[in-house]
């Protein structure tokens, strides 16, 4: 018996030298939490496309040091997101989880992810709650504020003084936050706002009655899906041409342009990356991803292309470590990495500070659909829940 | 005229229902069988349609296309598996038939990928119709609707009308006799499970150029061609009829007039009242 326990406090205590002996070349490990199941599969695809892309550029490193990833399929449900982290984050000892596509799963496992100490870096899901109140060190969006997608092309809207604007999305949390900042800087006159059920198939009657009210152009807000059945019975009707379609980033994109066809021309989007960007990086970005997956990258994939290249930027001048989180944060917050956005900084609330674009689905010359580059909307959009704010140190 | 306009959206949003549901109700009124796989075989006959379109160009052969490739797939369905489960209770038979739901849009991911399939209307079908002086209709909801009310004409004549209507019948009624009188019904069976197939890949093809053509696609619509099925009464082509309609109109008007959170409940409210009020649904087959 003693024999036997001494040979287990022995190897104990081999095995804890071992571990510090090898520290530095074991690999970072990052969680990568996405729907990669059910209807919104393509977009959990489109971000870990773009974020493999992103390790294939560094040769499967974060500033020098090989990484390990562990993939999770959320199939677009809190609680099995939660089961995922929870696992990553004590038995997988993740160092950084990322992934999260739905603004409700991201909720739902913030908190004991970030209070276990593991930083969450997120290449999608920009609630208001993580960006206000709940904001965390050790969360940072690098991708954006949920309501910023939607409250650039309010100021575009605003700008180009259209006078009455008819107003759709969805009846759930994102739907009303899209509609709220999108009201934020439109002041014109609103003349219809409707809210329809989640996963609507058919607008007819919408549609019909925005024929009546005869505004001079229609914001709309409908992801996936239901933006494919709303803009093709939009132009069936024959209104695209005389009331034009508005809507923010990420609703009319290369995970929906194809099955839209035709009916998605002249739809105008505020967006924070378009594959026409001519930085260097950005051109880099848009030809790799095309050439490995063969078809055009949408924001999503630009997205988590780019936190790859921020985190290796960070975890680079943080000397290859990821164990001192106090001065990764420190690290992450100055952001000094060549963007596919071009302009990025950090908030205070670790949220973003960038550009946004107008875009306006056009065909390529090969006529395939894309969004044209139009003109800079807004330079260093800030989100409107920094002020509430106050990160403990 | 927006009234109008609103009518016909709502007859024509029914007439599509009534795609869905025919084949729901045959199935599950004769054959007493759950079938919550004839959302997949709307998906698999829309994915038909959108990809032989993709390939061929040509929308007139999608057609023929989607309504065969579905039929195949119905009658293999039924002869290979869901035949085993007729003796079995109606648990077993909404779990095989979900498990088929789960598979086929997985199936269906892997063989097209995660992006939503593209199918655009020929010209001729692209474009609206002036049906009143101010009042352009798209010209396809105007196809959709007179496909629609020719299959509701066509299955009422074949159901009421022709000899295989009265076997169809004769086995709805009551099975055990209908077989003591020499009708094969494991052939009417599998017949009837690929024509309720062929109506869900009809669908299929007349959604495809009107809704996304993706992944999932055939589960919303189920669940509305299952309370379409449940007012009219199971089993009855003129309760499915009916109450297509009933639920298209209610629905686009419930929408257009009523705060949002009631008008998405509204439909859901007219199952509940109807079935309070008669629970066999509208028509029963089974008295």
């Amino acid at each position: 018996m003693i024999h036997l326990f001494r040979v287990l406090s022995f190897a104990t205590c081999f095995t804890a030298l071992a571990g510090t002996a090898s520290a530095q070349e074991e690999p970072i490990r990052i969680g990568f939490i996405t729907t990669l199941s059910g209807p919104a599969g393509s977009i959990g695809q489109e971000l870990a496309d773009g974020f493999k892309l992103g390790l294939a550029k560094t040769g499967e490193t974060l500033g020098g040091r090989k990484v390990a990833v562990h993939y999770a399929d959320d199939q677009a449900k809190p609680d099995i997101g939660r089961q995922h982290a929870d696992k990553m984050v004590e038995s997988d000892k993740v160092d950084i989880l990322t992934g999260v596509n739905f603004s409700n799963v991201l909720l739902a496992i913030a908190k004991p992810v970030l209070d276990a100490g593991v930083l969450y870096v997120s290449a999608n899901a920009g609630p208001s709650q993580l960006a206000g109140k709940q904001c965390h060190p050790n969360f940072f969006a690098a991708s954006f504020q949920n309501d910023t997608t939607s409250e650039a092309i309010g100021i575009h809207m605003q700008e180009k003084q259209i006078k009455d604007v008819y107003v759709l999305a969805p009846n759930y949390p994102a739907g009303k936050d899209m509609v709220a900042g999108f009201k934020r800087y439109y002041k014109g006159n609103v003349v219809g706002e409707v809210y329809t059920t989640f996963n609507q198939l058919d607008y007819s009657a919408e549609i019909a009655q925005i024929r009546a009210a005869k505004p001079s152009a229609v914001f709309f807000f409908y992801p996936g899906g239901m933006g494919i059945n709303f803009v093709k019975q939009y132009d069936q009707a024959g209104l695209k041409q005389q009331i034009p379609l508005y809507t923010g980033a990420f609703v009319v994109d290369q995970s929906v342009l194809p099955a839209m066809g035709d009916a998605a021309i002249g739809v105008r989007t505020a967006t924070l990356w378009s594959e026409e960007f001519p930085n260097a990086a950005s051109r880099e970005f848009a030809a790799s991803f095309e050439k490995a997956y063969g078809r055009i990258p949408s924001p999503y994939a630009a997205d988590a292309y780019d936190m790859v290249l921020m985190l290796d930027a960070a975890i680079r001048a943080n000397g290859g470590k990821v164990d001192d989180k106090a001065t990764l944060r420190r690290a992450l917050e100055k952001a000094d990495f060549a963007s596919i956005r071009g302009n990025f900084r950090f908030n205070t609330n670790h949220f973003p500070v960038q550009d946004y674009y107008l875009t306006t689905v056009d065909k390529d010359a090969k006529g395939r659909l894309y969004n044209k580059l139009g003109e800079r909307i807004v330079e260093g959009l800030k989100d409107s829940y920094a002020a509430t704010c106050t990160m403990a140190p | 005229m927006l009234m109008i306009e609103q009518t016909l959206n709502g007859v024509q949003l029914g007439v599509m229902l009534f795609l869905m549901a025919s084949g729901l109700t045959l199935v599950f009124g004769i054959m007493n069988f759950i079938n919550l796989a004839h959302g997949s075989l709307y998906m698999a006959g829309a994915f038909t349609a959108a990809w032989i379109q993709g390939v061929s160009g040509s929308f007139l052969l999608a057609i023929p296309a989607a309504i065969l490739v579905t039929a195949a797939l119905g009658a293999a369905l039924e002869v290979g598996l869901f035949r085993r489960f007729y003796a079995r209770n109606h648990l077993d038979k909404v779990l095989v038939t979900f498990g088929i739901v789960l598979v086929a849009n997985e199936a269906t991911r892997m063989i097209f990928g995660p992006v939503p399939l593209r199918m655009p209307l020929p010209p001729i079908l692209a474009g609206s119709i002036e049906i009143l002086p101010g009042l352009p209709y798209p010209t396809f909801r105007l196809v959709v609707l007179a496909v629609g009310l020719s299959v509701a004409a066509l299955l009422w004549a074949i159901v009421m009308k022709t000899r295989i209507g009265m076997w169809v019948r004769a086995g709805s009624s009551n099975r055990p006799i209908a077989s003591a009188m020499g009708i094969d019904v494991d052939l009417v069976f599998a017949a009837l499970f690929a024509v309720g197939s062929a109506l869900a890949g009809l669908a299929g093809l007349m959604a495809g150029p009107i809704l996304a053509v993706q992944v999932g696609m055939g589960e919303p619509i189920l669940i509305l061609a299952l309370v379409v099925t449940v007012i009219g009464g199971i089993g009855s082509i003129k309760g499915a009829f009916l109450a297509a309609l009933m639920v298209g109109l209610v629905d686009t008007f419930g929408r257009v007039l009523l705060p949002p959170a009631l008008g998405s409940m509204v439909i859901f409210l007219l199952m509940a009242l109807i079935l309070a009020f008669r629970p066999k649904g509208l028509f029963p087959v089974h008295g």
